[in-house]
């Protein structure tokens, strides 16, 4: 395979199989599936289908028990566990459906959490903005989220939109090669969830990050580049791995 | 991840709090009850010194110890007048202080002595005897009180009072015919002394010149005036206090009084004496020490349950933690961190709290018990203390820092609510 096409992948999963307990029925078993770099990436899937497993998976915090998982081109259940941490640190920005946040932190704490942790993305952070609290103030101000009463709240004042969008400015800081989205827009209103999209996909844009978002909003499929039904690529043929 | 674990902490004000002031009491508890163990076998090995011997008719070292200067329960038998005066002329003898005790006033002792006592007699390390009011005693019918009779029975110079016969609170035998005269109040020294009513030994021979067997002679009576012209040296006396010219001598003198012919004696070293005594009490001491270390695992179990119900309400935190990039060994050392914080916080709270009751009880301590409470540094053997108890925080600390452990490999990512 030429070096430039691998260069593309952002994520490829092939014969992979994962059960939450060794002997357990598997929850995923996915023969083949590719996301390019920069692609924006709708999942979708029945409620307990395994799309929050999938996210896991694809963020290293569980390895699955045959198969690969490939994560800009790096195999990441091969490493140990304290390397694929790292590797999750510095490359996968992760925004849950909510309560997003440590409460007792400050909005800008929050947002700078994972430069406590990635020393790669506390660079490319400070790198962009001269210092890391200047770049989540950057992001925040771009989300709309700058402004002086909002920014000094504790967080658990804030209404559950600004929360996912102090959630987004954290995903998105020190430009994490993939963002993972379970379900960020479902605690939102109409208006606001289109809004929030747009918001984040301007952030990516900038970055080229890929976006892989799971949703049962159905009616967001079109602002996505491409939606994979878990049903379509999820072969639960056996019972076991 | 420390400053992750304080701001936690501080966002959990009221458990934090709770938990930092019961470890805090519990140290406390624990350091105040070694200091006072400490102070009271201070104050203990207080209560005599510059005396090499105390002599005494033989009976168990602590015993003699007990009876002549604790005034603790009563001699079995006497020594009498003329070994006395032999051992006081004895070459390495400097000093002699007879006691002779068997009487009482309203539950406090009276010990019959001579004027040497005021002269040679030590305590805390070589403090002496010192009069509050008045002088010491003269006459024969002249009493020096300690600092507490006088203060509980409300004494002052030139009152009368009425030697009872035998030691017990309540006695029905009187000296009623023959009362003394307060003539002197000492200064409090903090030890038995200010117990006791101090007279002359010619006076215990005068009340008893008419008795015979522990009780009054019946039909024979002698008047306090006739009394007086009688020679009233006395036969026996139960006890003396030593003083040696040369500490080296102390075995030899001790070895001559325990083969002595005439009678069975039986001299003591204080130091040794005091600290077998020591021994039988620090028992009761030790059982203190014991029920204040429960105190502190009391107080650190209370710790172990704010931690633990704080935890599943924390899953989702852990959760986030691991999202931006925190190992399962951050997730950890957060929590232990926070065990460690609370038990450090509350130790050092604690001992502070030690300090400012020493400050303010000190005087009060003093004035009240004449005992001086020496505000000191914090001790080799009370720092092991304080150390045990930090690490015991610490330990404590990984049962819900490694159950969280668990909790963030077995969720993953998913929030668990
Ligand atoms: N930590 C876990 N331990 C064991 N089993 C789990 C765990 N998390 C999820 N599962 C199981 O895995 C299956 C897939 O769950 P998953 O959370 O991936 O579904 P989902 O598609 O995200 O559902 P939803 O749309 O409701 O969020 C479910 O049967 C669930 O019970
Ligand atoms: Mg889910």
């Amino acid at each position: 395979m030429p070096e430039t096409f691998a260069a593309t992948i952002a994520i490829e999963l092939s014969e992979m199989c994962f059960a939450w307990r060794d002997g357990l029925e598997p929850v995923l078993k996915i023969a083949h599936l590719q996301i390019n770099k920069g692609e924006r990436v709708f999942i979708a899937g029945p409620s307990g289908g395994g799309k929050s497993t999938l996210l896991s998976l694809v963020a290293g915090v569980v390895v699955p028990q045959r198969g690969t998982i490939k994560v800009n081109g790096c195999r990441l259940n091969g490493l140990q566990g304290a390397a694929r941490d790292r590797f999750r640190a510095d490359n996968i920005g992760y925004i849950y459906q909510m309560f997003n946040l440590i409460p007792y932190l400050s909005v800008v704490e929050n947002v700078t959490l994972p430069c406590r942790f990635s020393a790669r993305r506390r660079e490319r952070a400070s790198a962009r903005s001269s210092g890391y609290t200047n770049e989540a103030l950057r992001l925040l101000n771009h989300l709309g989220m700058g402004e002086a009463p909002v920014i000094d709240k504790p967080v658990t004042e804030l209404s559950v939109g600004q929360q996912q969008r102090v959630a987004a400015a954290r995903a998105l800081i020190g430009t994490p090669e993939i963002l993972v989205a379970d379900e960020p827009t479902s605690a939102l209103d109409t208006n606001r969830r289109e809004a929030f999209i747009e918001l984040l996909f301007n952030e990516c844009d900038r970055q080229d990050t890929t976006i892989v978002f799971v949703s049962h909003d159905t009616g967001l499929e079109p602002l996505f580049d491409r939606t994979i039904r878990l049903s379509d690529i999820n072969t639960k043929w056996n019972k076991s791995c | 991840m420390l400053t992750l674990a304080v701001k936690s902490l501080k966002n959990r004000k009221f458990t934090t709090a709770l938990t930092i002031a019961a470890i805090a009491l519990s140290v406390t508890l624990l350091l105040g009850v070694e200091r006072i163990r400490k102070e009271a076998k201070a104050s203990f090995t207080k209560t005599i010194s510059g005396t090499d011997l105390i002599v005494g008719a033989r009976t168990g070292p602590v015993q003699l110890l007990l009876y002549s200067v604790f005034r603790i329960g009563n001699a079995t038998n006497n020594i009498s007048w003329e070994s006395y005066q032999e051992m006081s002329q004895n070459p390495n003898v400097k000093w002699t202080i007879p006691i002779s005790l068997g009487d009482s006033h309203r539950g406090y002792r009276v010990m019959g002595t001579n004027a040497d006592y005021f002269k040679h007699f030590l305590f805390a390390g070589g403090r002496r005897l010192e009069m509050a009011k008045g002088r010491i005693f003269d006459g024969v019918f002249d009493a020096v009180l300690g600092a507490d009779v006088a203060r509980a029975l409300g004494y002052r110079l030139e009152d009368a009072i009425i030697i009872a016969h035998g030691a017990g609170q309540v006695s029905f035998v009187k000296h009623d015919d023959k009362p003394f005269t307060v003539v002197g109040i000492l200064r409090k020294t903090g030890t038995p002394v200010d117990q006791t009513v101090h007279v002359r030994l010619e006076g215990i021979e005068a009340i008893h010149i008419d008795w015979q067997d522990g009780a009054p002679l019946p039909g024979q009576s002698i008047s306090r005036q006739q009394v007086l012209n009688m020679d009233l040296t006395p036969k026996t006396i139960t006890a003396f206090l030593v003083g040696l010219k040369s500490r080296i001598a102390v075995f030899g003198v001790q070895r001559f009084v325990n083969q002595y012919p005439q009678e069975p004696l039986l001299a003591i070293l204080p130091g040794v004496a005091l600290q077998e005594l020591w021994h039988l009490v620090g028992v009761a001491e030790k059982a203190l020490l014991a029920v204040s270390g429960f105190v502190v695992v009391v107080g650190l179990a209370g710790m172990l349950i704010a931690l633990m119900t704080s935890l599943n309400e924390r899953r989702r935190e852990m959760a986030i933690l691991r999202s931006v990039g925190a190992r399962p060994y951050h997730v950890f050392a957060l929590i232990v961190g926070e065990s460690a914080l609370l038990t450090v916080m509350g130790v050092a709270i604690g001992i502070g709290l030690l300090y400012a009751l020493l400050v303010i009880s000190q005087p009060l301590i003093l004035a009240k018990f004449g005992i001086f409470i020496e505000i000191s540094a914090i001790s080799l053997y009370e720092l092991w203390l304080i150390v045990i108890v930090c690490l015991a925080g610490i330990v404590i600390g990984l049962i819900p820092g490694y159950r969280i452990y668990r909790y963030s490999l077995a969720d993953g990512m998913t929030i668990r609510i």
